[in-house]
């Protein structure tokens, strides 16, 4: 047969908790309301988390900031399907995945106040700190699922980036690697369909980021993320397939509801309607509706999850703004080589001097 | 008739004059269309040419490598890097083809393009968006490195970028973007490879460019000696004549640099003055520079970026040699 088909591919696309609240009992994943509840505090968490963030840095009190608003749901269900000693390697927009992993808020805050303190990994974490280089870290997470591969263990990298990221040579080269070394590593797109004032159309020709990991031969779901249930059985699943040498992309389809970073205004580029449209299909809104419906959260619930996530994240950015208040500067020499080299003590002393 | 920018505006009206006077010229980059650019550089641009200004992925390698095929096609390529630390996702396709494009073909095939980025710290921006690499771009042989430090020299030395024959890095200080407002001529075409006298003086000549010469004149003006400052404007390939005869007058010489010390431009200059005028000297030259460590997060940049205090520190020393 001089022309034939050699090879069809397919994406798939999951939701389990649509827009109006009803669960698909088939997908629904078995958590107990306990765990509903905590995935619910949560998104609650990094929601203010952000918005106080935000408003810090409008009185000057912040630094440049990166808002995950609208993308809770994405980085909540994946981060909560974790095992502990899985690792995470995240971009720059990862609040919600990071303070699902235990991430005490101070420290988000901490980056944000340009301090090398808020990019420290945790005593005992599998981490990776932020990555501002838009696309680099997946590469990361690629070498590290294939290191634990060789090392027969069983934890598995969870790598975070956007929609604009899988325009980076780097991203295709890390799906490439995962294939070749049976990696264990799970590549979550956060497709928020922005990238900057980019949108998805002008970012690539692809009918799905999914698929960009199919070239690679790895398999790419995609999941509605802005249902959390939804993400986190994909997420579940992928990591299960992960630990056994298979990665996965899977792309997360959600909206980033807020400006780029706080230096960026969104109105030069997008209109209001869309922006409300969105803020309809907000992912803790359909998640609360789901709860309250179910008698799994009542008013005096809500109130209490919303006293408790004030005051933490009231006492993080106390203990944020103390701690910023001892930065010593000679720390930058500190830390650039086991030994510091006798030319750079001279810089040091020249520095104190 | 000249109107008034500050160096973002110059940089804009350069670009839409340019897109004007040349139908060859093609604007490309993150986010330069529709938002008209993260510093407002290229705002309204798209909508005045539609056809020629871009707005393109996020990939640097595709930025910068796709410009080689581009100008080959008989355009000029004028693309925008958002932030200078970026280019290192392209660097490569700087680095084996923009740069030697020229001389491994023997001049056969030559790309006229100009890569536009912010550089140097000043902002409190966020991590990696604050690096001066102007001697790693310095060190790839077949680049141009260019840094304007005014409105009008923005203006000047980009007109003359984008129609240079061969790749030119245009490094705009962000520390500068909305500093000072100045006349800006229309039409105006500084010479590349050409440094200028920014202020004359006779007891120490400072060399200072982008972000660092504005701080080097507020010294100056302060400071009990009289101080030449030469702007070199093109980084490279390096106006030495202009920096030597300074020296062979003043006979002490200081370099001031945001970039880290070690295999900086200081250190180039420091020998090129050592070859040609080294009988001149009274002192040795001076550095004033940035540390060799990474650019800190923003916290601690003002303690390593040099400030008036270590200008003036260093330009004593000399004096008082
Ligand atoms: C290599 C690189 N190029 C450009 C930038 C500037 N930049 C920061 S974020 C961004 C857009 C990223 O979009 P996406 O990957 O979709 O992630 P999102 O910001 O939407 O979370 C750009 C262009 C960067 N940080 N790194």
């Amino acid at each position: 047969m001089p022309r034939e088909t050699v090879a069809e591919f397919s994406v798939e696309s999951v939701q389990a908790l649509s827009e109006d609240g009803e669960i698909d009992e088939d997908l629904a994943p078995s958590l107990s309301d306990d765990q509903l509840l905590e995935l619910y505090e949560l998104m609650k968490r990094s929601r203010r988390l952000d918005e106080r963030a935000i408003s810090l840095q409008r009185r000057g009190e912040l630094g440049t900031y990166a808002p995950a608003i609208g993308q809770e749901a994405a980085q909540v269900g994946s981060a909560f399907a974790m095992a502990d000693d899985d690792w995470i390697v995240p971009s720059f927009r990862e609040s919600a995945a990071l303070l699902t992993r235990g991430t005490d808020p101070h420290r988000i805050l901490w980056y944000a106040l340009g301090m090398e303190e808020g990019a420290e990994i945790p005593d005992g974490a599998n981490a990776f700190p932020p990555s501002i280089p838009v696309g680099s870290q997946p590469l990361h997470a690629a070498g590290i699922g294939w290191g634990e591969g060789i090392q027969d263990r069983p934890n598995v990298a969870v790598t975070y980036f956007g929609d604009g990221a899988t325009s980076e040579g780097d991203v295709y080269e890390a799906f490439n690697f995962a294939g070749v070394y049976d990696a264990q590593t799970v590549f979550v797109c956060q497709n928020n369909r922005y990238a900057i004032s980019t949108r998805l159309a002008d970012q690539t020709a692809a009918e799905t980021l999914a698929q960009k990991a199919i070239a690679a031969g790895i398999d790419g779901v995609r999941v509605d993320g802005n249902d959390v249930l939804g993400v986190y059985r994909v997420v579940q699943e992928a990591l299960k397939r992960a630990r056994e040498g298979e990665p996965m992309l899977v792309e997360t389809l959600t909206y980033r509801r807020s400006m780029h970073t706080t230096s960026d205004d969104p109105s030069a580029y997008r209109d209001a309607e869309e922006e409300e449209e969105w803020e309809a299909r907000d992912p803790i809104v359909r998640f609360q509706v789901y709860l309250e419906e179910n008698g799994i959260l009542d008013q005096e619930r809500k109130e209490e999850v919303e006293q408790r996530v004030e005051s933490e994240i009231s006492e993080a950015i106390e203990r944020a703004k103390e701690g910023a208040a001892d930065v010593d500067g000679a720390d930058m020499f500190r830390y650039v080589y086991d030994e510091m080299p006798p030319y750079l003590e001279g810089q040091l002393q020249e520095f104190e001097g | 008739m000249a109107d008034k920018y500050r160096v973002v505006g110059a940089v804009r009206e350069t670009l839409r004059a340019e897109l004007e006077h040349d139908e060859e010229v093609v604007l490309y980059g993150e986010d330069v269309g529709r938002a008209g650019g993260v510093f407002r550089a290229t705002e309204g641009l798209l909508d005045d040419f539609p056809d020629r200004v871009f707005d393109t992925p996020v990939a640097e390698a595709g930025i910068v490598g796709a410009g080689a095929g581009l100008a080959a096609t008989g355009l000029r390529p004028v693309a925008e890097i958002q932030f200078q630390s970026f280019i290192y996702q392209g660097f490569h396709q700087l680095a084996q083809h923009v740069a030697r494009m020229r001389s491994r073909t023997r001049g056969t095939l030559t790309l006229p393009m100009t890569i536009r980025t912010p550089y140097g710290g000043g902002i409190h921006a966020l991590e990696l968006h604050s690096e001066s690499y102007e001697a790693g771009f310095s060190h790839v042989p077949g680049l141009t490195v260019v840094v304007p430090s005014t409105p009008a020299e923005t203006s000047g030395l980009l007109r003359s970028a984008i129609r240079h024959p061969d790749p030119v890095v245009f490094l705009e200080p962000t520390r500068l973007y909305r500093s000072v407002r100045e006349e800006v001529p229309e039409d105006h075409e500084i010479p590349l490879g050409e440094s200028r006298i920014a202020e004359p003086g006779e007891d120490v000549t400072v060399v200072a460019w982008g972000s660092m010469l504005q701080r080097t004149l507020d010294v100056a003006d302060d400071i009990d000696a009289s101080v030449e400052v030469v702007d070199p404007r093109t980084i490279h390939p390096l106006d030495t004549e202009t920096i030597t005869d300074s020296v062979k007058k003043t006979g002490r010489c200081v370099v001031v640099h945001e970039a880290p010390r070690t295999a900086g431009m200081a250190g180039e200059i420091t020998a090129r003055i050592n070859e040609d005028a080294f009988l001149y000297l009274e002192a040795p030259v001076e550095r004033v520079t940035g540390y060799d460590v990474p650019v800190p997060f923003f916290a601690r940049e003002d303690d390593y970026v040099p400030d008036e205090e270590r200008i003036a520190e260093g330009i004593r020393k000399t004096v008082e040699f």
